[in-house]
Order: C-alpha cells, then sequence, then structure tokens
C-alpha cells in the first residue's frame, strides 16, 4: 500500500441519451489513490460533481471483481483498459503515473446503442444466447450426473470457453465490430460436452444467424478480440465455430 | 404463533408425501395463469424457466442489463450436494445434520431435510445443462471440502462456480424466452408490491432507462431478490444488490424473519482506504489448503517472511483441533476479530494472514495453481502483492443474509400469492449459513421446490382476476411517484453515498461480528436521526425520467435506513448468542456463542406498523425432532 496520491485529468465521453450527439468533456481527477480501483475514481469524480450540483458520468458496474461482465469502458483506446486479461474494475489506480490524461469512451458498436455517457445497450448478445446458447434439457429431465461421463480435458475446455463473462469487449475492440468470440465461446462450451452434442448443428445455425441479424460485423481475423477479452477466451473458438456452421450446413439432421 | 404448515409424518417422508398430497393444475389451466419473477440469480432463473416449461406465464425482472449478470455469479467456490460420490460417509442425513448444527439450531428442520434431499437432482440438472463442473481423469466429478462439514461434499467449476451454474439456469431462461413463454423485462427495478384483497396482485416497476413507471399485474408474484447484506455498505456483495424489494413488500404485510441473522465471511481482502466501494471475498475454499496465522507477539510491524515459525500463532489450529482452519464462518470471523482486537492482527491492524507456503511445499506449485490460479490473480490485481510469495492479508467482511421474509414450508410468505426464494427468504440456514450451501439452496427452490408447491396455491385460489388498471394500482403507483419527487426535490447538501456510508459504519460497530446492548441501543436512536436527516438533506442530481443511477441509489439507502432500524432492534430481542449472532454478554467461559433454547428456540418474524414505530412480534416455535440442540463444537 503506497500513500502517495496522484492528480490526473480525464476525458471523458458524455452523451445524454441515445439520440443525442455526444461530446468529450474534461475533468481533474485530484488526489487519487494508486490502490483504488479504476471505478472507485470514477466514483471520487462523481461525488465531487454531484457535490457540486453536475450530473456523475453515467457507467454500468455490479460485482466490481471481474466475473460479472457489467462494467467496460474504452480507455485510451482500449477496452477494459491497459492490463491485459483484466476488467476495468479490477484495473487499479497503480497501473497509471502521475499527471496521466486518460480518455474514457463507451464500447461502440452500431449493435450497442449508447444509453448514457458510457452505458451501452448489450442485449443483442441476450439475443445471440435466446437463439439457441443452451441445452434444450427442462427441469427434471436431468439423469444421473454420473451416467455419462465426460473427459477431464472435454470439460477442462469447455470451461475455458464458459468463462466468457459476455461483456463485449470483443465487440468494441473488433475493427469490424463482429460478436464471433462472444458467439462461439459459447458454441464451442456446449459442443465439447456429450450433453451438448445433439443440438450441435442446429445451435450453430441459429446463434450464428441471430448474431449476423443484430448487425454485428464479420469477423476478418484482427484478432483484437483475443487481447480485449479480460477472461483469456482464444480466437482458436473462432475457428472452430466455423468448422461447426460448415458442418452443420452440410449436414441432413 | 405462526403456522410454518409442516407436512405430517416421517422427515425422510415429508416432502414426497407433501408432494403427493398438494393439489394440482391442470396444463390448460397453467396457461391461463401468470407469474411474476423478480430477480434473475441462480434462484429467480430456475423458478422463471421451471414455471414456464410447466406451462405458466411468466414475467422476469432484473435490475442488471442482462439476466446473467445476476450477483450469484459472482459465488467463487461451490456447490454442496449429498451424492456422496467420494464414498466418505455422506448421506442426505449428514448434509442435514451439518446445515442444522451450522445453522446453531435456528433453522426448520422440515426444509432443510428437504434441501439435502433435493441436492442431488440440482447436480443432475446442472451436469445436464451443460455446467463444466471440475472432473477427475476417470471423467467423474470432482469434490472439495468447506468449512463446517468433515466430508468433500461440494462440486465446483474452478472459482466460477456461481458463474457457471447462473449461466446454466440463465441457458433454461433464455431458452424459454425464445419459445415466448417468458417475457423478459431487464433494467428494471421494483419499488412497491401492490396488494389486493390480501393477495399479491402485481408489482410497480420503474424503467431504469426511460424512468417511466410501470405497472405488471399477475396471479402470484415471487421474490428472488437476494440478500440485503449491502445495508453495511461495505460488503461482498455486488453493488446493485439491495433490499428495496422485501423491505416494500414488508410494509405491504408480508414478515420478516430473523433481519439480524448476518453472515460475516472470514476471508475477505481488508478496507484498504475511505473510498473503498465494496469488499472482495476470497474463497472459503483456500481454508482447504492455506494455513491462518497471526504473530504471537502484539503489534508485530515485521514483514511476514521475517516472522519465525514458532512465533506464528496459528490460532484456529490451536483452538479448534478437529476441524482446524475449516471451522464455520461465524467461528473463524470472531476468532480474527479477537485477536485483532487483542493487537495481534498484521502490523497490529485488522487483518490476518493466510499463508499457502506449506501447501506449494506439499503439492508443488503448479497443483496450488490448478486449484486457485484465478483466486491468486485476482487478490494480486487488488493488492500489487503475490501470494504465492507472501501470505494474503485477510479479514472479514459482510457477505450473507440468513434472515429474509417469512415463508412456511410452501415457500410463501404472508401475503398469499406472494412467495420468497433464494437469499431473499430467511430459509433454511438458520443462524449461521455453511459454505456451498446458498446456490445450492437458490436453486433447490427454483428448480424443484416452488415450481411444486405454487400450484397448490393456484388450485386452491384460482387467478387473482385483478388487471393492472385496478385502483389499487393507482394507489400504490401514486405513492411510488411521490417518493421519488420527495426525493429529487430535497435538493440538500450530502450526497446519497456519505449517508449510506454512514448508517454501514454504524452498523458494522454495532450490529456486526459482535453486539451489545449500549452499542445496539445507541445505533436505534442514531438510525431514526440519520433517516430524518436524509429526507431533508440528500442531494440527488438529475432529472427523474431518464437513466438516472443517483436517484437508484436513493431510493435502496431510503429503505435501508427504514430496514437498519429492524435489523437492530431484532438484534437487541434476541438476548443469546447463536451462529452469527453474537452478544457478548451471552457467551461461553471459552467465549463461544452460548444459545438460550428455553428463551429463544424460535423464528422471530415481525409484522410491520409504521416507519419508527415498534413492529409487532410472531413467533414460529422451532421444534427439533430428529437432532438434539446442543452446544456447538468444532474443537
Ligand atoms: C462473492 C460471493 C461469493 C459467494 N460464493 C458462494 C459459494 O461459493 N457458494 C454458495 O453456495 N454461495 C456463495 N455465495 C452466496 C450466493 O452467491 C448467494 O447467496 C446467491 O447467489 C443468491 O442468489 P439469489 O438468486 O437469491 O439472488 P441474487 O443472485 O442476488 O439475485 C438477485 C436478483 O434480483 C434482482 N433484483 C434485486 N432487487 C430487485 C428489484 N427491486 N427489482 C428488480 N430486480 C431486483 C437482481 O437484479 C438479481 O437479478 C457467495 C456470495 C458472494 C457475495
Ligand atoms: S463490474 Fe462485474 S465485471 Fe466489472
Amino acid at each position: 500500500m503506497s500513500e502517495k496520491t496522484m492528480n490526473l485529468t480525464l476525458k471523458v465521453w458524455r452523451q445524454e441519451g441515445p439520440h443525442v450527439k455526444g461530446r468529450f468533456e474534461t475533468y481533474a481527477a485530484e488526489n487519487i489513490s494508486p490502490d483504488m480501483s479504476f471505478l472507485e475514481m470514477l466514483d471520487v469524480v462523481n461525488t465531487r460533481l454531484e457535490q457540486a450540483g453536475e450530473e456523475p458520468i453515467a457507467f454500468d458496474s455490479d460485482c466490481r471483481e471481474g466475473i460479472c461482465g457489467t462494467c467496460g469502458a474504452v480507455v485510451n483506446g482500449r477496452a477494459h483498459g491497459p492490463l491485459s486479461a483484466t476488467t476495468l474494475c479490477q484495473v487499479h489506480m497503480r497501473h497509471f503515473n502521475d499527471g496521466d490524461t486518460i480518455v474514457i469512451e463507451p464500447f461502440r458498436a452500431e449493435a450497442f446503442p449508447i444509453v448514457k455517457d458510457l452505458v451501452v445497450d448489450r442485449s443483442a448478445l441476450d439475443r445471440i444466447i435466446s437463439a439457441g446458447g443452451y441445452i434444450s434439457v427442462r427441469t427434471g429431465e436431468a439423469p444421473e450426473a454420473h451416467a455419462v461421463p465426460v473427459s477431464k480435458r472435454a470439460a477442462e475446455e469447455a470451461m475455458d470457453a464458459a468463462a466468457c463473462i459476455g461483456c463485449g469487449a470483443c465487440v468494441a475492440a473488433c475493427p469490424n465490430a463482429s460478436a464471433s468470440l462472444f458467439t462461439a465461446a459459447k458454441i464451442i462450451q456446449l459442443a465439447k460436452l456429450p450433453q451438448g452434442n445433439i443440438e450441435r448443428r442446429r445451435r450453430a445455425i441459429a446463434m450464428i444467424q441471430q448474431m449476423d441479424k443484430e448487425g454485428f460485423g464479420s469477423c476478418s481475423k484482427h484478432y483484437q478480440c483475443e487481447a480485449a477479452c479480460p477472461k483469456g477466451i482464444k480466437v482458436s473458438f473462432i475457428t472452430a465455430m466455423k468448422s461447426e456452421y460448415f458442418k452443420a450446413l452440410v449436414s441432413k439432421d | 404463533m405462526l403456522d410454518a404448515k409442516i407436512p405430517s409424518g416421517p422427515i425422510a417422508e415429508k416432502w414426497s408425501r407433501h408432494k403427493f398430497e398438494i393439489k394440482l393444475v391442470n396444463p390448460a389451466n397453467r396457461r391461463k395463469l401468470s407469474v411474476i419473477v423478480v430477480g434473475t440469480g441462480l434462484a429467480g432463473a430456475s423458478a422463471a424457466a421451471s414455471l414456464s416449461e410447466l406451462g405458466y406465464r411468466v414475467k422476469s425482472f432484473c435490475i442488471q442489463d442482462s439476466p446473467r449478470r445476476a450477483h450469484s455469479i459472482a459465488a467463487q467456490g461451490g456447490i454442496n450436494a449429498a451424492k456422496n460420490y467420494q464414498n466418505d460417509g455422506d448421506s442426505v442425513y449428514r448434509l442435514f445434520y451439518d446445515t442444522i448444527k451450522g445453522g446453531d439450531f435456528r433453522a426448520r428442520e422440515a426444509n432443510v431435510y428437504r434441501l439435502a434431499e433435493v441436492s442431488e437432482n440440482i447436480i443432475d440438472q446442472c451436469v445436464a445443462q451443460g455446467v463444466p463442473f471440475a472432473r477427475e481423469y476417470s471423467g467423474y466429478l470432482s469434490n472439495r471440502s468447506f468449512g463446517g462439514a468433515q466430508v468433500s461434499r461440494t462440486f465446483y467449476a474452478r472459482g466460477q462456480t456461481g458463474q457457471q451454474l447462473l449461466l446454466g439456469a440463465y441457458g433454461a431462461l433464455m431458452k424459454e424466452v425464445a419459445r415466448g413463454n417468458i417475457e423478459m423485462f431487464p433494467r428494471r427495478e421494483m419499488l412497491d408490491l401492490v396488494v389486493v384483497n390480501n393477495r399479491a396482485a402485481g408489482i410497480i416497476c420503474r424503467n431504469l432507462i426511460t424512468g417511466e413507471i410501470e405497472r405488471h399485474a399477475a396471479d402470484a408474484v415471487v421474490l428472488a431478490t437476494g440478500g440485503y447484506g449491502n445495508v453495511f455498505y461495505l460488503s461482498t456483495n455486488a453493488k446493485l444488490s439491495n433490499a428495496t424489494a422485501i423491505w416494500r413488500a414488508h410494509r405491504r404485510g408480508a414478515f420478516f424473519a430473523n433481519p439480524c441473522f448476518t453472515q460475516i465471511h472470514p476471508t475477505c481482502i481488508p478496507v484498504s482506504g475511505h473510498y473503498q466501494s465494496k469488499l472482495t471475498l476470497m474463497s472459503e475454499s483456500l481454508r482447504n489448503d492455506g494455513r491462518i496465522w497471526v504473530s504471537r507477539k502484539k503489534g508485530d510491524t515485521r514483514p511476514p517472511h521475517e516472522i519465525p515459525e514458532e512465533e506464528r500463532w496459528y490460532y484456529l489450529e490451536e483452538r479448534y483441533p478437529s476441524f482446524g482452519n475449516l471451522v464455520p464462518r461465524d467461528v473463524a470471523s470472531r476468532a480474527a476479530k479477537q485477536v485483532c482486537d487483542a493487537g495481534h492482527g498484521v502490523k497490529g491492524g485488522h487483518a490476518v494472514y493466510l499463508d499457502f507456503r506449506d501447501a506449494i511445499r506439499r503439492h508443488g506449485r503448479e497443483t496450488i495453481e490448478e486449484k486457485y490460479g484465478n483466486l491468486f490473480e485476482m487478490y494480486e490485481r487488488i493488492t500489487g502483492e503475490d501470494p504465492y510469495q507472501t501470505p494474503m492479508r485477510i479479514y472479514p467482511a459482510v457477505h450473507y443474509t440468513m434472515g429474509g421474509l417469512w415463508v412456511d414450508y410452501n415457500l410463501m410468505s404472508t401475503i398469499p400469492g406472494l412467495y420468497v426464494i433464494g437469499e431473499a427468504n430467511f430459509s433454511d440456514h438458520g443462524a449461521n449459513r455453511l459454505g456451498a450451501s446458498a446456490l445450492m439452496q437458490g436453486l433447490a427452490d427454483g428448480y424443484f421446490i416452488l415450481p411444486v408447491t405454487i400450484g397448490d396455491f393456484f388450485a386452491g385460489s384460482g387467478p387473482a382476476g385483478i388487471a393492472a388498471d385496478d385502483a389499487a394500482f393507482d394507489d400504490v403507483e401514486r405513492e411510488v411517484r411521490d417518493r421519488i419527487t420527495r426525493l429529487v426535490e430535497c435538493h440538500g447538501r450530502r450526497t446519497v453515498d456519505e449517508f449510506h456510508r454512514e448508517l454501514g459504519l454504524l452498523l458494522w460497530d454495532h450490529c456486526g461480528m459482535a453486539r451489545n446492548r449500549q452499542g445496539l441501543e445507541k445505533a436505534l436512536r442514531r438510525i431514526p436521526e440519520i433517516r430524518e436527516e436524509y429526507w431533508k438533506n440528500v442531494n440527488v442530481v438529475g432529472s427523474p425520467g431518464t437513466f438516472n443511477q443517483v436517484l437508484e441509489r436513493a431510493g435502496r439507502v431510503a429503505d435501508y435506513l427504514e430496514f437498519a432500524e429492524l435489523m437492530c432492534l431484532d438484534a437487541l430481542h434476541r438476548e443469546e448468542s447463536c451462529g452469527g449472532h453474537f452478544r457478548e454478554e451471552h457467551q461461553t467461559e471459552d467465549g463461544e456463542a452460548k444459545r438460550d433454547d428455553d428463551r429463544f428456540c424460535y423464528v422471530a418474524a415481525w409484522e410491520f406498523t409504521d416507519v419508527g414505530a415498534a413492529p409487532t412480534l410472531h413467533k414460529e416455535a422451532l421444534e427439533f425432532h430428529e437432532i438434539t440442540p446442543a452446544q456447538r463444537s468444532y474443537k
């Protein structure tokens, strides 16, 4: 723990609503402790705005532990800020220097309309899941858990994909604003498991079609998504998803 | 005396007999019945999906922008189930026994037995949904141990068990959304309950994007809105977790049970500054391999590696040789507070060490990394310290609330047609919850219990027959609007968070890990003063008709300022120590909680009268037919 504090300049995107023009505003963030999280730094700035009777900067957060996927902004051009494999809520101010200027913008994509300031509407991701990102088992139908053994390797690979928190950083980082990494993570998680096998073809087609329908771009292998992903989801899942998709298209069932 | 409607018969047969005896609704009629489910955590998402599968028309609500983000997502360690896959002597009865004992004999036997019974189905269901639980090379499921148990019955998915279970339930929910049978309302906050002719008839919500006030009518309402730990301001709960839904329902007639039963988790990252916005839990599973110690020397300022072995005080291992570092949470938290209050904490402050040195030596870094890698990373991100090299610093923090709205065996509150599930009810954990049992309870309630018991209510009472344009909705909506107007027109000088912090600190000091009459009376004098000042001096900027996060928080804090009084009052009235409720006046000679079964072997269910006025106490007597209450011992 350190006692030194920092003074920073923030350039923050302010936009009252989806149909209003936005602009950058400059704020001073003073006496910032290096042990604060990035969002706590914003809290401090917001408290000062509130005390001055001004509207605080709107930003989403909930768990502040890097797991719920609620937070996120583009900080100095990088989704979730300067640290790799880290959500914005887990970035601490010790990674910035006294006197820095920090530019903060929302996750931008056509499929993510701005709600206010740094808050965006990511419901398109829910609709992709709704199209087929599950195993259609009803409550009560399940067999005994040990009826179907799953190899440790398959379970681990499924877990690697399942770690996605649905924050949308992959979309914000992609020059095409593609949701391929997000969609692939779910398709591959379920394809790896015997339980998910039966619906895998239908699932791949439905989810990919929904992704296209939502206005996300397609993947042209820039792979910025993997670099921005706070959970380190691998782009190899996208390749695997494409192969799932083509297999599904040619299959008869 | 309150009647919990516990079915007759031997404990092991109650649930199956009840399922057979209750009335059913035929599939054609289910389609005509609508259910509002508030909350999309494990309890709410599993309930909404299961009700929809049965054919009920469901409306599902959550505060977050997506149902997948509910607070349950943050659970790390695991979920219990009495599968006995380890062949280590586990059984439904043992899980039942551990939970009753862990809860310090303040939970209802019949509910807890049922919970243990359905625990097995939960694992089956989740595996079928594609939850990637940890597995052995054999292809079968792995288990770990949690506090308060001597068997290994906890299932887990790395350190992200809650996330994986919730994504399973969210998938089930979205499947029903796709079928058109669940209507999903994200970014909605329920601000009040509408009760007509003594039956829940719907809710009033605020659309958090547009600020519009909405009415939703239904034939039954289910609250799955989580716990109220954030009343303390600092807790391990997510920032959006709150008490508004249950508090508003309480004001409309639902009794509130055991509000003073809160759980302080022993292993959290200590507070680092005044700006702290929440506290981060380090999963209890770490206590499987980590050893907890402090320096025997008071006010020792040496860095940990300079403190020699013989000067390290492994106080849990010393005091509780049979459970060691795996004693239940309340016991571990209190012990940490005691050693720190006595000056043994890290650098004389409020932290103890959780050390993996020996585990790394024994099993190798790789094994420890595989088990806890993501938790270690999280710790390093927050503190800037590497726990592979230097022991973690931890301290207890508010984590879970065992108290909640009173429900009967069918999970129905004292308002007919209002059900409460998950952490929001007072449920199954008595005065202390065992690790990995909240996820189990949320999913038990949502997948397997509520979908059955709600049918009994509908079969008996039929549809509510109240539309959203009923005069009762007019009245409640007006009250909701008036409150919002009062908040935004206050134009005071203090921010919402300032008030919240002040309240939180007051509660932490006087209604936290240790409580006494004097402190509680002080808090009870102070809370109404803060509340009065709040309504005169709070500053809520921005307009109510837009996306306004200050206003959202302002409403929640207004409710905490009412609820906190009930919590302290309950703590004051319960003149005994049990589980997480430790009254300093009532302890054994060696400082353990001392229950008073003659006077307090009951659930305290409070009925609302008016703000600032004394609530009415109703009691549900707790009867122990299976397990004889005894002084808990983990020595
Ligand atoms: C950090 C952490 C780790 C944990 N780890 C474990 C663990 O390993 N094992 C275990 O068993 N337990 C664990 N717990 C406890 C467990 O996670 C919770 O008790 C459980 O997830 C609660 O689930 P729930 O469904 O009742 O409510 P929540 O998951 O809290 O969901 C509440 C829902 O209600 C909604 N809501 C609330 N108020 C309103 C309103 N007014 N209007 C509309 N919607 C509303 C929210 O949006 C949300 O969707 C942990 C808890 C924490 C804090
Ligand atoms: S707030 Fe949950 S991931 Fe950042």
